[in-house]
């Protein structure tokens, strides 16, 4: 287990650099307003099961309705944004993370 | 044979099965991060299995099988908050966490901040959220086991919480979190494989026609005046005749479940098990496909129940509905096996069962009893000062001491109602712990008494708002019936006590003048870079 000497200086000057400003902003870019998306699609599904239940019961396909298929949904749009996120995490974050982490730990040895 | 003595037999091999497995972790179990986090040295897919293992608790597997089987339509609710929750964690919380705190929650907050007042906060909360969980699934163990394996007096079910309480007492002060993790693993895939084929089952009595499922479940046990409004939302959570209370009373649990789960102690910790924060977002996503797929097999297995099995027969076996599930595997079993299939699968499944209740109270009791070795005992009562040794020897301790409690409280909590502890938990956890580790992880200024103020309002605001809500008082199904002290409309308090610990945090922000930039400059990098985050062991 390593222990890290608190060098402020050495993350203060990282994290002015215009590279971690710039992961920082891919990061914050990307998940907050994915995050805020998710939760309103989530937030309407149960809105939608508390105040349209007439629409939620409307048939789709026999016996199945809206209100299963809203459901179902939201399983297919937590998948693809967890997958969404593991791509844009490796392509666009990760190179950037590793090189400043190589070279903070280079600095701070 | 009968299913309670294959069932027992099933049972008793994961048992001997999962201490094998404990007595080999206990051997590796040397270091203070070897039993707080497995020595870092979990894979991506183990982690994410036991993330699965941790999550799929018997309040998920018998009780939405169970509400849905009842209820139809609103369980199915339930389990999509339980499964977009993961999002929050992936996004914003797991490698973050992994990358900046070492073996708890407040590892995290105590990084930038004053360390014991921060510690002491999370700790309570630690501890709080993980007892009412623990209870919950205590009390059910007992429940369940009355009708699984035919023990049914009262004695035998005080026995059967001793013994469940024995056995993850066992697993958690020998095996650690290395032994918890595997134990977590082996269940995971006892509980997919079994869910799975209990599912597939179904899906083939009915030629794979989800329509054909639908309507037979609406037919057999919605309600006589309109079947078909078992297929819609409305049963169960804010009925017409609740009102507008009740239909906010739905809005507040999807908002505690959606927002519980990346405050979850005993999920948390599961973030410190892998090498890097690359293998926690790996993980994440592993268990975001396994827990996905699990809620699609429980949604088939509620409503086969409700088809095959009917509402009348299952509220007989358990007025909550929890055993709709080990009754369908008898009853698909027969019908395609003949009375000896039947035995089996009820067997198989019961075991499942139990196994997942093991499993999950192994993993809270770990995550209380590192939060008190680790926060309360080393850095508030000794102040950094204790050997790692002696850390590790008080975590086993409170463990055991944890789990002393938890038998205790589950004996006694034994006939009352038990639901509304998994939903308090997630409401706590969702107004304590996630206002602090959002704040602490993405703002700025945030300092010591935000934090604080951010813990305590939402805790206390959580709790008090249940106290005085229908689940305490006041209504037919209240703990106490008796008695009516409630004015707190809602039965999940999240809607009001999670913006108070958001506000609360801002609040004691602003209204201190503790700045700690520098420090904030260090957990932004380190978290987003991985800079100086702790290694795997290397043995």
């Amino acid at each position: 287990m390593t222990t890290q000497e608190h060098d402020a200086s050495v993350y203060e000057t990282v994290q002015e650099s215009s590279e971690f400003q710039e992961l920082k902003r891919r990061f914050r870019a990307w998940t907050f307003p994915m995050t805020v998306a998710f939760l309103v699609w989530y937030l309407l599904y149960v809105v939608m099961s508390g105040w349209a239940r007439g629409f939620m019961a409307t048939k789709v396909l026999g016996d199945i309705n809206v209100g299963l298929i809203f459901g179902l949904l939201q399983f297919v749009s937590t998948f693809l944004i967890a997958w969404a996120y593991a791509r844009h995490a490796e392509k666009k974050l990760d190179p950037i993370a590793d090189k400043l982490r190589h070279e903070v730990e280079e600095k701070t040895k | 044979m009968s299913s309670t003595t294959l069932g027992m037999i099933l049972f008793l091999t994961f048992v001997a099965a999962t201490l094998a497995i404990t007595f080999w972790a206990s051997r590796q179990t040397k270091t203070a991060a070897d039993y707080y986090a497995g020595g870092r040295s979990f894979s991506g897919v183990q982690n994410g299995l036991a993330i699965g293992g941790d999550y799929m608790s018997a309040a998920s597997f018998l009780g939405i099988a169970g509400i849905i089987a009842l209820s139809g339509y609103d369980g199915f609710l339930y389990s999509i908050g339980f499964l977009v929750a993961w999002l929050v964690a992936l996004l914003l919380v797991a490698e973050l966490m992994r990358n900046s705190g070492k073996f708890t929650m407040a590892d995290v907050l105590a990084f930038r901040m004053s360390p014991r007042p921060v510690r002491t906060a999370a700790g309570v909360s630690t501890i709080v959220v993980s007892i009412f969980y623990l209870l919950a699934q205590m009390v059910g163990a007992g429940a369940l086991v009355g009708l699984l394996l035919g023990i049914t007096s009262e004695a035998g079910k005080v026995w059967t919480i001793v013994g469940v309480g024995a056995l993850m007492i066992v697993y958690v002060v020998f095996g650690g979190m290395k032994g918890t993790t595997w134990v977590q693993i082996v269940k995971a895939v006892l509980l997919m494989s079994g869910a799975a084929l209990v599912t597939l089952l179904v899906l083939g009595k009915f030629g794979f026609n989800l329509s054909a499922l639908l309507g037979q479940a609406a037919a057999t046990s919605g309600p006589k005046a309109n079947p078909e409004s078992f297929l819609s939302p409305g049963l169960k959570y804010g009925t017409e005749a609740q009102g507008l209370a009740g239909k906010i009373d739905l809005i507040s649990l999807g908002l505690a479940l959606v927002l519980g789960t990346a405050g979850l102690p005993h999920i948390l910790i599961r973030f410190y098990t892998v090498p890097t924060a690359k293998d926690a977002r790996k993980s994440v996503l592993w268990g975001i496909g396994i827990i996905g797929v699990f809620y699609l097999l429980t949604l088939v297995l509620g409503f086969g129940a409700a088809a095959l099995v009917g509402k009348t027969a299952i509220t007989e076996g358990d007025a909550a509905g929890n055993t709709a599930a080990p009754l369908l595997a008898q009853k698909i079993g027969e019908e395609i096996f003949g009375s000896v299939g039947g035995t089996i699968l009820l067997a198989l499944i019961g075991a499942v069962a139990f196994a997942t209740i093991l499993a999950v109270v192994a993993g809270l009791t770990l995550a209380s009893s590192s939060s008190f070795a680790h926060d309360l005992y080393a850095h508030v009562f000794k102040r950094g000062q204790a050997s790692e040794r002696q850390e590790v020897g008080v975590a086993r301790v409170s463990a055991l001491v944890i789990g002393a409690v938890a038998i205790g409280l589950g004996i006694l909590a034994q006939k009352q109602n038990v639901a509304f502890l998994v939903a308090l938990a997630f409401a706590v956890a969702a107004s304590g712990n996630l206002p602090a580790i959002l704040y602490s992880l993405f703002w700025r200024r945030f300092n010591t008494a935000g934090a604080v103020a951010a813990i305590y309002g939402g805790l206390v605001s959580a709790l008090l708002l249940v106290i005085f809500s229908p689940v305490v008082s006041g209504a037919a199904t209240s703990l106490f019936k008796t008695v009516d002290f409630h004015w707190f409309p809602l039965s999940n308090p999240g809607i009001v006590s999670i913006p108070i610990g958001f506000l609360c945090g801002w609040l004691g922000t602003i209204l201190s003048k503790e700045h700690n930039e520098a420090k904030y400059a260090e957990i932004e990098v380190r978290s987003l870079t991985g800079v100086g985050a702790e290694k795997a062991d290397q043995h």
